[in-house]
């Protein structure tokens, strides 16, 4: 894709567990571009985190990345030595965890880990001395008035329990932040939040986003919060892609039957009185996946012919959608 | 007659040796979770509870069952005060007020299969004659809420998060309740799984005749569902209204406010939005005067010393605020 930061090709990460093996992220393609906010939706269990945490580098036995290229900036990351991915990590991309309580190290204070990723990372500051110790308080300091902390002379001798889940994730965002990434990757920054922090929130991302010019994958499985944040959006169903595109073709018109039932299950005020349609069953075990539409058991318009591997086929320009309808005239 | 009628309720916890203790170090001091909470909820009717984490939701359906004990105040179901009953006439009452609860992964018993625990009712309030009259209950009600026959034996783990709400759904249904307290049963379901529930809550409240307390923080839900609407913060209703007027004529900022935060999929780009400032107040320090008012864009001085009264605005409205005279809306000052 032109103007790509990152560039994803046909990954495959797999976890071999006792009851067999779970393909958790089956053949994904994915680009960001400069500048832009792409947004991942599905529901739990689909792939979303562990497509980017394949990105990061962070997979963990009994986990690992089987295929799959991962272009980052021009450079090929699986190609890279764990001293060289660390260096990546942290100063051109950096994520934040869904669960900012346990993603933080209770043990140190806000300050502490800020301060490990600036030394780590930063070649701006003074060498050595008080200078150095000067200069990382200073950069700690703004970082937490960045992202709407206030005090954070004193806040940043406080550990993580002492903040509210809201103050954490914005504390996770300011570590994140700290050497200016390229590309910010927020998985979930605001399901566990209340709406007025999670507007708060989303919109700290949005606002650091535009200043710097950095590109963001914010993982969420909340349309509404896709439709008012991110350029394009991309679906995801049982570990593939099944959908993407600008984000206002794919809500507004969606050709995936899974995007379509997602989007038909949110209840609306307007709809008050009208029966919601939800979609039936659930997802699928990720273990020895048949070859047919993994949405098959679960869609309302299957058929026959759903029976066989279902390719990614191409809607619009840049619109596309894995189901055999997609494209076809509609009925 | 409303089916309840609760007045004055309040529940305090002491705050001593609880978890905000240890995490503030603070001592002796009191979290008034629910303070002096009026409502009524009519029978057949959906009232909706909503609120930010932590102000009080759950302790308030709580207390309204006396799963915790009230610290001061009263209930009245169907004519009779629920806080004097004795225990014997309190178990029976429990078997017409019944409640969902939040986390289907914590509050299903790990060692007992889905026949024991939907179960546990008959057995409690004597409703079935045999152990194969109660298997044939429980079977009819599992297969009503979309459980499979063949799964009643199973244990809680071997069932998804919206299978185990279904078994929460059996275990609240199956002594022909009147009143459920649905504490946040969709919250932490995916919006495809929380459509199925939500699609079975409303069915079953219409064969059943039942009436809900629906509590949730997401006001998609509530304004689908509800018919009438209480705004919380903490420990109190701030705003308490029909449906329609709650989400087309919110009255109090912090209702305003929470309306103007919801993404919604339906818009498009970025919107006009009320931008509060901060986190919740600590509750073992809740403000004075108003407690939103250290959020409040529209706070005065009397705000900051006076706590308001809660005042008619309209019919079945009600809201607390110096400023409702005024008639102003944030939104409006969002855009001055
Ligand atoms: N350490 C692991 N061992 C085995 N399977 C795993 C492991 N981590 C993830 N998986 C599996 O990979 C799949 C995708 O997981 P992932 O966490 O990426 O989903 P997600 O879409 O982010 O879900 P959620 O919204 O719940 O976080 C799931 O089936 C999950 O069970
Ligand atoms: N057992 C308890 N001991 C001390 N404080 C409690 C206890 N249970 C709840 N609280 C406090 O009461 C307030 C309301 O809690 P809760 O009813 O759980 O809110 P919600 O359901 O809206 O999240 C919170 O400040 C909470 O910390
Ligand atoms: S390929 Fe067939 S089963 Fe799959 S989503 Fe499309 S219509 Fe449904
Ligand atoms: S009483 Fe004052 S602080 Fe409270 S909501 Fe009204 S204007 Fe705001
Ligand atoms: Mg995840
Ligand atoms: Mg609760």
């Amino acid at each position: 894709m032109k103007d790509a930061l990152l560039e994803v090709r046909d990954l495959r990460t797999v976890f071999e567990t006792r009851a067999g093996r779970v393909c958790a992220v089956d053949g994904v393609s994915v680009a960001v571009r400069r500048g832009e906010c792409l947004g991942i939706v599905g529901e739990s269990g689909s792939g979303k985190s562990v497509t980017f945490a394949s990105v990061m580098g962070l997979v963990k036995a009994p986990g690992r990345i089987e295929s799959g290229t991962i272009v980052f900036d021009g450079r090929d990351l699986r190609g890279l030595s764990p001293r060289q991915m660390r260096a990546v990590r942290g100063r051109d991309m950096a994520m934040t965890m869904q669960d900012a309580l346990t993603a933080l190290n209770p043990a140190l204070s806000v300050g502490e880990q800020i301060a490990e990723v600036l030394e780590a990372h930063d070649e701006t500051l003074p060498t050595r001395g008080a200078a150095r110790r000067a200069a990382i308080r200073k950069a700690s300091v703004e970082m937490l008035g960045l992202v709407g902390i206030p005090s954070a002379e004193t806040r940043l001798r406080q550990y993580p329990h002492e903040f509210s889940g809201g103050m954490r994730q914005r504390i996770m965002i300011a570590i994140a932040l700290a050497c200016r990434p390229k590309l910010l990757i927020a998985d979930e920054p605001t399901t566990a939040l209340d709406v007025t922090i999670q507007a708060q929130v989303l919109e700290l991302i949005s606002d650091i986003r535009k200043e710097f010019g950095m590109s963001v994958a914010l993982i969420t499985h909340d349309l509404g919060v896709v439709a008012e944040h991110c350029d394009r959006v991309m679906v995801m169903y049982a570990g593939q892609v099944v959908e993407e595109g600008l984000t206002a073709e794919v809500i507004g018109a969606p050709k995936h039957p899974y995007t379509q039932g997602l989007l038909a299950s949110i209840p609306r005020p307007a709809l008050r009185g009208e029966p919601i349609h939800p979609i039936e069953g659930q997802v699928p075990d990720l273990i020895d996946l048949e070859p047919q539409c993994r949405f098959y058991s679960r869609c309302s318009q299957r058929r026959e012919r759903c029976l066989a591997p279902i390719e990614m086929r191409a809607i619009g320009p840049a619109h596309n959608a894995r189901c055999i309808l997609a494209g076809e005239e509609e009925t | 007659m409303s089916l309840l009628k609760v007045e004055g309720l309040s529940k305090h916890y002491q705050g001593k040796h609880g978890l905000f203790d240890r995490l503030t170090g603070a001592r002796h001091t009191v979290v008034r979770a629910v303070n002096e909470i009026d409502l009524t909820v009519e029978k057949g009717e959906i009232l909706g509870l909503i609120g930010e984490s932590g102000c009080g939701k759950s302790t308030l359906g709580r207390a309204i069952l006396r799963l915790h004990e009230p610290t001061s105040g009263t209930v009245n179901f169907d004519g009779a005060n629920v806080t004097t009953l004795d225990p014997a006439a309190l178990k029976a009452m429990r078997r017409r007020m019944q409640i969902i609860f939040q986390d289907p992964y914590a509050c299903l018993n790990p060692r007992r299969t889905v026949a024991e625990i939907v179960g546990l009712p008959l057995k409690l309030h004597g409703l079935a004659a045999n152990e194969a009259e109660q298997r044939e209950k429980v079977a009819a009600i599992c297969a009503r809420v979309g459980l499979k026959p063949g799964q009643i034996d199973r244990y809680p783990h071997q069932f998804s998060g919206g299978q185990r709400q279904r078994i929460g759904i059996a275990r609240a249904l199956i002594s022909h309740p009147e009143f459920i307290v649905c504490d946040e049963p969709v919250s932490a379901l995916d919006v495809s799984i929380q459509a199925q529930i939500i699609a079975l809550l409303l069915e079953l409240k219409r064969e059943m005749g039942l009436t809900y307390l629906f509590i949730s923080h997401d006001i998609s839900v509530i304004g689908y569902l509800a018919d009438r609407v209480a705004v919380m913060y903490m420990g109190q209703i701030v705003e308490m209204g029909p449906v329609e007027q709650i989400l087309a004529n919110p009255r109090h900022p912090y209702t305003q406010s929470l309306m103007s935060a919801v993404p919604e999929v339906d818009h498009s780009g970025p919107r006009k939005r009320i931008k509060l400032s901060g986190d919740l107040p600590s509750p073992l320090r809740p403000p004075t005067g108003c407690k939103f008012h250290t959020r409040c864009p529209l706070a005065v001085d009397a705000c900051r010393s006076q706590q308001p009264d809660i005042e008619t605005v309209g019919p079945g409205h009600t809201a607390a605020c110096h400023r409702l005279a005024e008639k102003l809306t944030l939104l409006d000052e969002a855009s001055a």
